[in-house]
């Protein structure tokens, strides 16, 4: 068994003495170009002139190249085609790319982007959310809303109504790796593209688009990411198809990538949110209903905010079963970067409203935070469960027929997008309606909580701070329930290509893209786990469109849910073509034939792989096959809010403890105990390791993280040097973390959960503690916001005292 | 004299005539020698990704090759993360264990986290929040990494990460011509050349390079200067020449005035600390430097020299306005004294993040009480104003009333007149002008006994 079991990440050996290879470490042919783009310095206006002279005329300069310069300006936008890779005239972001420098090398075109003379016509940028709201700039022609019972009459009869804002900062991905592109242009026009990306098949297109070519002349390949947390799922395009004009014009190689400056300065960030929720509760805190309005800035252009905020509506419940709701989202376009992808997807910020709304009620009605969010849990269902828990796992070394079942009790609860299915009596739902049926927080909870000891600390906690006249402590225990899959349903399904070679070495090949989560070791395990041989049998090879095509990005915690599965589907496919090659050998049955240990098991032979499979080759036994997978069960309507967009939910809460200085804000995070659920985990450590580092971002987000934009739209916090992410001494000063250890009721492989984005919502537990540490240093409601900055917790302070 | 810079790369000697002096050792590295293990993750000293260790006759230090220019190396040796593993390969204990331990997820930084913790392993160093303040990881959040590092402090030093020390007093680097050996030498030839650009640690001036992209010609590069690096302790006080690192001055700092020691442990990142000088510190201007609030705080004087004449003046007097300091063309600074006194000095550093992160605020304040009574007060800020200054109203609030809360507020409400702080990324004027006043509270407190420093809390 090579799954269920604590590897290290694969590459980790080349990590750690630097071969790992990365996008700007390929050996490129000496006449190699690199790029730089020339920026816009105003937010909002036209270009009125633009001299690229000096430009041009700069040492290493062989081209420059402006949107005039096309007959049709590329588009690099994954959604609504309006980011034209060079602006056409008009300017919507300071940092936009107006024109683009190919020189001898990266310095030469940074230094020459610089000399361009560029005069504007300049407008008024809209950069708040109340600008944006005046001039109803906006996607979709109004906001969404999603609804479930009657709000209003629930908020008319509750004993008590709580209302009020939390502003929600953005994040910066940084990503250690810049984002960077490699083109090789090749025989008739085709071209190789190696990238930074979560989503290689996107690249492809895009740069087939741009160069007016099938989408078969060009080929992108992607070993590793330094890093991407969603800020590579459509950033990258700009590189890529920059960098594929200039070869084509060229017949040279070229490479980009941006200085960190220039990648800040570019790219799009997490979106920041404004929530205003007015809810009532009854006397226990209990939720009766519940009005949502979330805001948020999307930038200059559409990219994925569509989707983005969807999900922030669709996490607008996180643990909490809300009687009725209504969430309205509205969705504006600024002159700002565009707002994209980041770890979440929107879901934590729908998560941070709702957990202000629980600490709100709780500071209201004076009672301990913990005790009012577990009145609002949605309940546990068991074994009322759709799934048949039993029936999907997997028996250990199982023979070639055996397959992870299909179609359960679960399947079909919904008979389509438009028209689901009436409710059971009793049946809890979501405010999109779909039946919650595998919650597990009400359990998970409290083990969490007694084995961090959170009462008994609490009551600690309120001692020492009566006492303390400058410093304050404050502890919170929050949970996170996170939808999987992607909300665009068609996304949902993944490819693989499997080779078993003579020697019996196995090549794997499937569409996700390793980013240092370590879906490939994972992938790898399932495959030697299918094969029964030891897992370094198993090469992981880069993904590459030609490959697999047409794949989904890595992204919305996929990866090894759908490739693992595309994977095992194709060592299948190879293993029940041996079996039934030596079953008829043996003169027995297909499903007699075992694969383990190494050996394949057939009658009283043991036959070593590597034998076998040249045997099989022998034979004429194709040793090659494609795997294929699509998430079952899910349809929704994301317009109505209908549906089940997700297959299952991952699950899991944090308890984390935070001391503050009352004189200056400064704060630190003393503990936090996190219990997390990752199904039956493929690989523990792996796992825990995805815990770690997304509750440390978490923290990071809204604690010391602050975009700071000027009033003309200038992002003011452009590098590390400004911009702060945690570094090492931010991380908790005694740091548990723990796997709630029990198979996904949803048949997923091996009955794992994804992990990539789930865990990034305990990062909330420092925010919510930071309040309740706050909250200890005065009688009224401190109305904390995010980023809590040691500025913010200050301002806190003295709102709490009044 | 010869243009030639040689030094050591990962063992073995390398000779380079045909690089410009301002070129980096990173770009060199991945560029020239396609060596591309050590990355560049931000170009400016801030990440981390870039590190190298870097050894000389006074041992191993880590330092970010993003903002290190190649002349700075002649005579030393550089190891990368490719040497730091043994000559057949073999890992390093720093390398074994971040496997082990799975220290790393995306890898990007972890070249930088190994040779980090390989100088801090060669030097025995376990401080390890210290150690890898200046490496960013965005992936782990950090916990394995530091298991790591534990895991691997109990492991012998390799043989290989020993030798550079002592192949590099046989190294036949000659002087540069454009880098003096001598306090003497330089005032020399900056006499002769007053427009040239000093060059001490280059985190200051390394990026003037790589962000700002300007040329930088001619330049002088100082780390040859020995008697510039020399501390020295009389009856008067410590004498601390100009190009004495910030890591060699915390030592020397932290036995005599340990809240400035403080300060200075959470001053950039030791791979800054490393490279950086007091002097340079000085010499730029900065109004938020950390160290001249804290030297001003002491009464510390400032050696200037130019050519064969000196002068010496008090250091708060050589910050005239923004930008702008009482400083001659051909002029430099030689050194400064911290004059002998009871250490009353509390520094309180104020930033977003905590470790390796500039200053909104930085408040240095140390108040002489006698008798119960205020005798002396000096309140010195950096980020309050376009200089680092002092706090003279309430300086004056202070002295000569009894040392309680009440003469301490009534002091705070003087910060309005003395400070009209800016807004920026950093911090607002409110918050800035509330928080400086605040620190004499703290300091209050502190000198109470009163718990308020929230890196003394546990769980």
């Amino acid at each position: 068994m090579s799954v269920h079991k604590s590897l290290p990440h694969d590459a980790a050996p080349l990590h750690v003495t630097g071969q790992a290879r990365y996008v700007d470490d390929i050996p490129v042919p000496a006449n190699c170009l690199h790029l730089a783009f020339g920026l816009a310095e105003i937010a909002h206006g036209r270009i009125a002139s633009m001299n690229l002279d000096a430009v041009r005329a700069a040492p290493g300069v062989l081209m420059v190249l402006a949107g005039e310069d096309f007959d049709e300006i590329p588009d690099c936008s994954p959604s609504a085609h309006d980011e034209p890779l060079l602006s056409d005239g008009s300017v919507h972001y300071l940092g936009q790319p107006l024109f683009l420098v190919a020189a001898t090398s990266h310095l030469a075109a940074r230094k020459a982007a610089r000399l361009a003379q560029v005069e504007y016509e300049e407008l008024e940028p809209i950069l708040t959310i109340e600008q944006a709201l005046a001039a109803n700039a906006r996607f979709e022609d109004g906001p969404r809303i999603y609804e479930k019972g009657d709000v209003d009459a629930a908020l008319a009869r509750a004993a008590h109504i709580i209302e009020g804002r939390i502003e929600i900062g953005g994040q910066e991905h940084f990503y250690l790796e810049g984002q960077a592109a490699l083109v090789l242009p090749q025989e008739g026009g085709d071209m190789v593209v190696h990238c930074s990306t979560q989503h290689p098949s996107e690249i492809q297109h895009k740069v087939a688009h741009a160069l007016h070519r099938p989408m078969n002349a060009v080929r992108v390949e992607v070993r590793r990411m330094g890093g991407g947390f969603g800020g590579k799922e459509s950033q990258g395009n700009h590189l890529a198809i920059a960098c594929a004009m200039v070869a084509d014009r060229t017949g040279r190689p070229v490479k980009m990538r941006y200085d960190r400056d220039d990648d800040m300065m570019i790219t799009g960030k997490r979106h920041d949110f404004r929530i205003d929720y007015r809810a009532g509760v009854d006397a226990h805190g209990k939720l009766t209903g519940v009005d949502f309005v979330q805001m948020t800035r999307c930038g200059w252009a559409m990219d994925l905010s569509l989707p983005v905020a969807d999900r922030a509506m669709l996490h607008a419940d996180n643990a909490y079963h809300l009687p009725a709701a209504r969430i309205t989202s509205h969705r504006l376009r600024t002159n700002t970067q565009s707002a994209t992808a980041y770890r979440g997807f929107g879901g934590p910020q729908g998560v941070l409203g709702i957990e202000r709304v629980m600490d709100h009620i709780a500071h209201t009605l004076g009672l301990d935070p913990l005790e009012v969010r577990k009145a609002n849990y949605y309940a546990e269902m068991g074994g009322k469960a759709g799934v048949n828990v039993e029936e999907g796992v997997e028996a250990k070394g199982a023979g070639t027929a055996h397959k992870i079942s299909s179609g359960t009790g679960g399947a079909k609860r919904f008979g389509g997008a438009h028209s689901p299915e009436p409710m059971e009596a009793g049946q809890q739902t979501t405010p999109y309606h779909m039946p919650v049926t595998d919650f597990i927080l009400n359990g998970l909870t409290a083990k969490l909580a007694e084995a961090c000891d959170y009462h008994a600390r609490r009551a600690a906690i309120a001692e020492w701070n009566a006492s303390q006249p400058v410093l304050k402590r404050g502890l919170a225990l929050t949970p996170v329930k996170f939808g999987i899959s992607f909300t665009l349903t068609h996304l949902n399904q993944a490819g693989a290509l499997v080779h078993v070679y003579t020697d019996g070495s196995i090549h794997l090949n499937h569409g996700g893209t390793e980013m240092g989560q370590g879906l490939f070791q994972k992938v790898a395990q399932v495959a030697a786990d299918r094969f029964g041989v030891p897992l370094d049998r198993v090469k992981i090879t880069a993904t590459d469109t030609g490959k697999v095509p047409n794949t989904s990005a890595t992204a919305a915690s996929s990866g090894s849910d759908l490739n693992g599965m595309a994977v095992k589907a194709a060592c299948d496919t190879i293993r029940d073509r041996m079996a039934e090659f030596f079953a008829e050998q043996y003169q027995t049955k297909p499903a007699q034939v075992r694969f383990a240990d190494g050996m394949v098991h057939v009658g009283n032979e043991a036959i070593p792989f590597d034998e076998a499979a040249n045997r099989a080759y022998v034979g004429r036994v194709s040793l090659s096959a494609t795997g294929f997978y699509k998430t079952p069960e899910v349809a929704w309507d994301r317009i109505v809010g209908r549906g089940r967009p997700f297959f299952y939910f991952a699950q899991g809460a944090a308890c984390s403890e935070v001391v503050i200085d009352t004189l200056t804000g400064e704060n630190r995070i003393l503990r936090t105990d996190i219990l997390h659920d990752a199904g039956s985990s493929l690989n523990p450590v792996l796992d825990i390791g995805q815990v770690e580092g997304a509750f440390v971002q978490g923290a990071g987000w809204l604690t010391t993280e602050e975009l700071v934009w000027d009033d003309k739209g200038r992002l003011r916090t452009h590098a590390p040097s400004t911009y702060k992410i945690p570094a090492c001494s931010d991380r908790p000063r005694v740091f548990n973390v723990a796997l709630w250890d029990a198979p996904n009721p949803a048949e997923t492989i091996y009955r794992s959960k994804a992990v990539g984005e789930p865990p990034f919502m305990h990062g909330i537990s420092v925010w919510s503690a930071l309040a309740e540490a706050v909250a200890a240093c005065g009688p009224n409601y401190a109305d904390l916001q995010a980023p809590a900055t040691a500025e913010e917790v200050l301002s806190a302070v003295k709102r709490a005292r009044g | 004299m010869t243009d030639e810079v040689v030094f050591l790369l990962n063992g073995a000697p390398v000779r380079i005539t045909d690089q410009p002096s301002t070129r980096t050792l990173l770009d060199w590295l991945r560029e020239t020698q396609g060596l591309t293990g050590t990355k560049e993750g931000c170009n400016e000293g801030d990440c981390g990704a870039c590190t190298v260790v870097v050894t000389d006759a006074e041992g191993s230090r880590a330092v970010n090759g993003c903002i290190l220019f190649l002349p700075q190396l002649n005579g030393k040796a550089v190891r990368t993360v490719e040497g730091i593993s043994g000559p057949d390969g073999q890992m390093h204990p720093v390398q074994a264990a971040m496997v082990e331990h799975h220290g790393s997820q995306c890898g990007f930084c972890t070249p930088g986290i190994v040779a980090s913790l390989a100088a801090a392993h060669t030097n025995g160093e376990t401080a390890f929040d210290d150690v890898l303040a200046g490496n960013l990881c965005r992936c782990t959040g950090y916990a394995p990494i530091i298991r790591a590092a534990e895991a691997a402090a109990s492991q012998p030093v390799p043989d290989w990460m020993q030798t550079d020390r002592d192949a590099v007093s046989v190294l036949d680097a000659a002087p540069l011509p454009f880098a003096p050996t001598s306090s003497d030498e330089l005032a020399d030839w900056y006499a002769a050349n007053p427009d040239a650009t000093l060059i001490a640690g280059a985190t200051d001036v390394g990026l003037w390079v790589t962000k700002m992209l300007r040329d930088l010609s001619p330049v002088a590069f100082l780390g040859a200067c020995a008697d510039l690096k020399t501390i020295r302790e009389d009856a008067s006080g410590l004498h601390v020449g100009a190009m004495v690192s910030l890591t060699d001055l915390h030592a020397a700092i932290a036995p005599r005035y340990p809240s400035f020691a403080e300060m200075l442990r959470r001053f950039a990142s030791t791979q800054v600390r490393n490279a950086a000088t007091i002097g340079g510190n000085i010499a730029n201007g900065s109004p938020i430097g950390d160290s001249p609030p804290a030297l001003i705080a002491l009464g510390a004087e400032l050696h200037l020299r130019k050519g064969d004449s000196r002068r010496t003046i008090p250091l708060e007097s050589f910050f005239l306005d923004y930008g702008k300091q009482d400083r001659d063309a051909g002029e430099f600074v030689e050194g400064i004294t911290i004059p002998a006194q009871p250490d009353r000095l509390r520094c309180y550093k104020l930033s977003k993040r905590f470790d390796q992160d500039i200053s909104a605020v930085c408040g240095c304040l140390s108040i002489t009480v006698e008798n119960g009574t205020v005798t002396d007060a000096k309140l010195a800020y950096g980020g309050m104003a376009g200089i680092p200054k002092r706090a003279a109203h309430a300086e004056a609030a202070l002295v000569g009333q009894p040392w309680t809360e009440e003469t301490v507020r009534t002091a705070m409400a003087a910060y309005g007149q003395d400070f009209t702080p800016l807004t920026d990324m950093r911090a607002s004027s409110a918050y800035r002008l509330e928080t400086a006043a605040n620190m004499l509270l703290r300091y209050f407190h502190e000198d109470q006994g009163t718990l308020s420093n929230v890196l003394e809390v546990s769980a």
